[in-house]
């Protein structure tokens, strides 16, 4: 590895350049115990010789552990934050951004909405149960942190087919993890994706959105400040669970045997849930914060301990001493290093004053949560940065020292090379649209709906009588309201989005359709979008073409992000989703936050009525309508992969945004709305399919020449349904959009004029059997 | 007066603010109360609200009848103070021997969260007094636990004796009888496991919910001599 010390924006930090695979800079390689201590630990020799500069010494043994965790892929995004500056996260309303628990708006009149996303693939795929549930679980306390409370989550799912019994197994578990555990703390599912490809059989993705509610003046930032003030370690004690789950698991592939070993010995650094624990949490840092008793509360997920206690110091300007035999232990015999890295769910760190600690006692002996003072924040010595010491007894000796900045802010930045895809300018030119067109499109179309109701029925959707529109939505439109805000009529809207077969064959583009979309999604319920997080699941960092695909990806998604006036507020990398050197296709997942000042009506919705016209705003034949590439009718019906995805005029799909607003609002001005649901996956073909499946009622259209126009996916369109065609024309005309009705809502058949003519009753039987059939009989066989 | 109801809270409650929320909008007052309260002076009726008390720890509702709070419920219940448990809250009185039989896991072992349609089969209690048996309303299911069961004897008592309050118009979960909630002898305890609080309002899709809480709420008043809450906003 070279150290070329180029810099770019990051101040004074090395980014190291890489010169390829195989130089060792990651620890995807089997780990095995005959390697030194540092590689054990997922760290490099290079890595190694960097914590020698920052200490002028050598570690010890409990220093390097505390390295191997902080400076992990997971932790530090050594790979990714170079391209992460990139994208845009500055807006009238951000009041925090990314680099904090979680991101922050202001939402009016006081009220200010937490969001942020996150992954737990890695773990889900070993244990999809407790992966899965813990993943609900760390999400929750990154938003309880900054003092809002959660009152949505949303599950965007990746898996491989349903055919495969190894699938089924990964479904029920991780659906039941996120049942079990959120239903039970008591945070309302609302959401969320679906998505079956083979590329995810290995590698299931399973990413987590949390929402939460603050009255701004609550808003509280993750810092310990005043020599001593006492860290306050609340919550569940502290176990040998998910030792190493940021650095050996989450930041390594998993090598593809197909005989189960590899996953059965990572399955001790998958975490254990307990939503009852975390729901006592919950209410117990709330009433903390809502006291005013607290200076700063970080959570304790990845990385345990020495990341609560480091960041909290880090971000402070000070240092802290860290007693670990004041640690509560679930089991004996636990060594410094083993309680500093525990994962152990279900804790918080809260900064105390001395004054203040036996009413936080209190509160947390009422919520019957332990509270045990593990820390006292020091001064940081005239001459440098605050130092994180363990120590054994508050008196006793010394474990380990290092700079606590060190650990957060000193990770090394790669500089990994880039490739683009050999095989990349053959996929792009082999066009779908010349497969020869399906005999019955109308057989077509019923294959390619599948009613996700199976898993949103187990989740609790409607906790906190908030919800408005639940899954299987656009997107979920939420009363803006929570226990302590003043009421009002504000309410505020979510969708999560992701594109990954068209990011495989152009991530650029892709990406940017993502953010549309999502975009898109919150305008169609009449929430005019505000803000961006976002999930970039990719594989191997160490595959240059992997580094490719992000870097494309990232410009991608910055270029939306800049023509809709989106920030990105928050996000998360995932790396290492590969299996025996396969990556998964590229998957960012983008979440995009709408607000709403007077949610007074439930939005339309994915429905028709009988006798309303069905209009297309947007082009229905020009650029890219008949484009095939990477949409689902490809891949999915005829196993077909390539080709150029359909471009984005982000200028064009801003002014159907503006105009969707408008008419995603029931009521006076709406033209007359009545459904309305955006064209994505499976083209206007799903749409219309699923807006009749949504209501009872059937359609007839025309003008549709071909499979190609039926199926083509091209973005920046939306079928809307309704009674007074000729008033939205004249505003999709006055808004530089667009439009042309195609049809009329009546009957119970599907109606393609010349393509489709498919009895609703046999398309809803397929849609609602899709999953039961094959999940339900699984369940009744074992 | 408008009535005052106390709304429990045990560790793990998490339809607390839901039911106040649903009660005040009527014209209530509520109040929370915490599960180690031994007395339920102040409050002219009770509503067990949805959650997992104590984690539904051992099962739902095994732990928190031994709270101080659910002696009082049951001192309540006996002076004929009008009671309602709301899912969990359901679970907690049959665990507690307030009302017969139980609830044990939904046919199919999968939690079920759907808005479903019910049936008023009695008049004769607190929740449903006054309205028509054979009316149908929307209201949400949110349960594991949800599918009653009991003896032959209990089952024909509860028949014999109109206590069967609520049926699902459609079999949801594998309930004997298709019961979705029922009182006791005296009317004034009910138990149900759909939730009416979340069906209180249109933007939620469904406001059948307040006929039930309207209801328990006259017969709060009745218990605490006031007048009826039927002219009162909301309604």
């Amino acid at each position: 590895m070279t150290d070329d010390t180029a810099t770019d924006g990051l101040g004074d930090r090395a980014v190291h350049a890489v010169s390829g695979p195989g130089d060792g800079t990651a620890g995807s390689a089997g780990v095995s115990s005959h390697q030194a201590p540092h590689r054990v630990l997922g760290l490099t020799d290079a890595e190694l010789s960097a914590i020698r500069a920052v200490l002028g010494r050598e570690p010890n043994r409990v220093e390097l552990a505390l390295y191997g965790v902080m400076w992990s892929e997971h932790c530090s995004y050594k790979s990714s934050r170079i391209h992460l500056r990139r994208l845009p996260t500055d807006g009238p309303g951000v009041l925090v951004g990314p680099g904090e628990n979680a991101g922050v708006i202001d939402a009016g009149e006081g009220i200010a909405v937490a969001v942020r996303i996150e992954s737990h693939n890695h773990p889900s795929a070993i244990e999809p149960k407790q992966g899965a549930a813990t993943g609900v679980g760390g999400i929750l306390r990154d938003i309880f942190t900054m003092g809002a409370r959660p009152i949505a989550v949303m599950d965007p799912l990746f898996f491989g087919g349903l055919d495969d019994a190894r699938q089924r197994w990964l479904v029920e578990g991780v659906v039941a993890g996120i049942s079990g555990y959120g239903n039970s703390v008591g945070v309302p599912t609302v959401g969320g994706e679906l998505t079956f490809d083979p590329c995810y059989a290995q590698n299931p993705l399973v990413n987590v959105l949390c929402l939460g509610v603050l009255p701004v003046e609550r808003l509280v930032l993750g810092r310990a400040t005043g020599a001593g003030n006492l860290a306050v370690l609340l919550g569940s004690r502290t176990g040998r669970d998910g030792i190493g789950g940021v650095s050996v698991l989450a930041s390594a592939g998993f090598a593809g045997e197909d005989d189960g070993s590899e996953t059965a010995a990572k399955r001790p650094n998958v975490q254990v849930g307990d939503p009852y624990e975390e729901k006592r949490l919950i209410e117990a840092c709330l009433e903390l914060l809502d006291a005013g008793l607290v200076v700063g509360v970080q959570d304790l997920g990845g990385a345990g301990l020495v990341c609560a206690t480091s960041e909290t110091a880090a971000r402070g300007g000070v240092g802290m001493d860290v007693d670990v035999t004041a640690v509560p232990l679930r089991e004996a015999g636990m060594a410094p290093d083993e309680i500093m890295t525990s994962e152990s769910q279900e804790r918080m760190l809260a900064i105390v004053t001395p004054e203040h600690l036996a009413r936080v006692e209190a509160v947390c002996a009422r919520w019957e949560v332990r509270a045990s003072v593990v820390g006292r924040v020091t001064d940081p010595p005239p001459d440098g940065p605050g130092i994180l010491r363990v120590l054994d007894g508050f008196d006793g000796p010394e474990l380990a020292a290092v700079p606590a900045a060190s650990l957060s802010e000193d990770a090394p930045l790669y500089r990994r090379p880039l490739r683009r895809p050999a095989e990349l300018d053959a996929r792009l030119a082999d066009d779908p649209g010349l497969l020869p067109p399906p005999d019955d499109a109308g057989a077509d179309l019923v294959t390619l709906l599948t009613d996700p109701a199976w898993v949103y029925r187990q989740y609790d959707h409607q906790l906190f009588t908030n919800t408005v529109v639940g899954p299987g939505g656009d997107a979920a439109v939420l009363r803006l309201a929570a226990p302590g805000l003043r009421p009002t009529e504000r309410g505020v809207a979510l969708s999560t989005d992701s594109k990954p077969r068209w990011c495989a064959l152009d991530p650029r583009s892709g990406a940017a359709a993502i953010v549309a979309e999502a975009a898109l999604n919150v305008a169609c319920v009449g929430a005019q979008p505000a803000a961006v997080v976002n999930c970039l699941n990719f594989g191997n960092p160490e595959h240059p073409e992997v580094m490719w695909q992000l870097s494309e990806a990232i410009d991608g998604m910055s270029e939306a992000c800049i023509a809709l006036g989106l920030p990105v507020i928050g996000g998360n990398v995932s790396f290492y989703n590969e299996s025996g050197g396969r990556d998964i296709d590229p998957t960012p997942v983008v979440g995009v936050v709408g607000l709403i000042d007077q949610l007074r009506t439930v939005p339309p919705g994915i429905r028709l009525t009988p006798g309303a016209s069905i209009v297309v705003l947007g082009s229905l034949t020009g650029d890219g309508a008949a484009n095939l590439g990477g949409s689902r009718w490809a891949v999915e019906v005829r196993g077909h992969r390539d080709g150029t995805p359909p471009p984005i005029d982000l200028a064009a799909h801003r002014r159907l945004i503006d105009l969707v607003v408008g008419l995603g609002r029931q009521g006076a001005g709406n033209a007359g709305v009545v459904g309305i649901h955006d064209v994505s996956g499976g083209g206007v073909g799903v749409t219309l399919a699923e807006m009749a499946l949504g209501s009872g009622v059937g359609f007839e259209v025309a003008g549709i020449a071909d499979h190609r126009m039926l199926f083509g996916e091209a973005p920046s369109r939306v079928v809307v349904a309704t009674t007074d065609p000729e008033s939205l024309l004249a505003r999709a005309g006055g808004a530089g959009v667009p439009g042309q009705v195609i049809g009329v809502a009546e009957g119970e058949r599907l109606v393609v004029e010349g393509l489709v003519d498919v009895a609703l009753t046999d398309a809803r039987a397929v849609w609602q059997n899709r999953l039961p059939g094959a999940l339900d009989e699984l369940a009744a066989n074992s | 007066m408008a009535p005052r109801i106390g709304v429990v809270v045990y560790p793990g409650t998490n339809c607390e603010h839901d039911v106040v929320r649903a009660v005040e909008q009527l014209g209530a007052s509520a109040g929370l109360v915490w599960h180690t309260t031994p007395s339920l002076a102040g409050y002219d009726a009770v509503v067990l609200p949805g959650g997992f008390a104590h984690g539904d720890y051992l099962r739902p509702g095994a732990l928190a009848r031994f709270a101080p709070v659910t002696a009082a419920v049951a001192e309540f219940a006996a002076a004929g103070g009008p009671v309602v448990g709301i899912c969990n809250g359901f679970q907690v009185l049959t665990e507690a021997g307030l009302l017969p039989g139980a609830l044990q896991k939904n046919r199919g072992l999968r939690f079920i969260c759907e808005t479903v349609e019910i049936e008023v089969s009695s008049a004769g209690s607190v929740l449903t007094a006054g309205m028509a048996p054979g009316t149908r309303l929307r209201i949400p299911i949110n349960h594991f636990e949800g599918n009653y069961t009991c003896d032959g004897q209990t089952l024909a008592e509860l028949r014999g004796q109109d206590r069967i309050v609520v049926r699902y118009v459609d079999e949801v979960n594998g309930s004997i009888d298709r019961i979705a909630g029922i009182c006791n002898s005296g009317g004034n305890v009910v138990g149900l496991m759909p939730h009416p609080e979340r069906a209180s309002d249109p933007l939620l899709g469904s406001e059948d919910g307040n006929a039930l809480l309207g209801a328990f709420l006259d017969a709060a008043s009745r218990a605490s001599g006031g007048s009826s809450l039927a002219g009162a906003p909301g309604r």
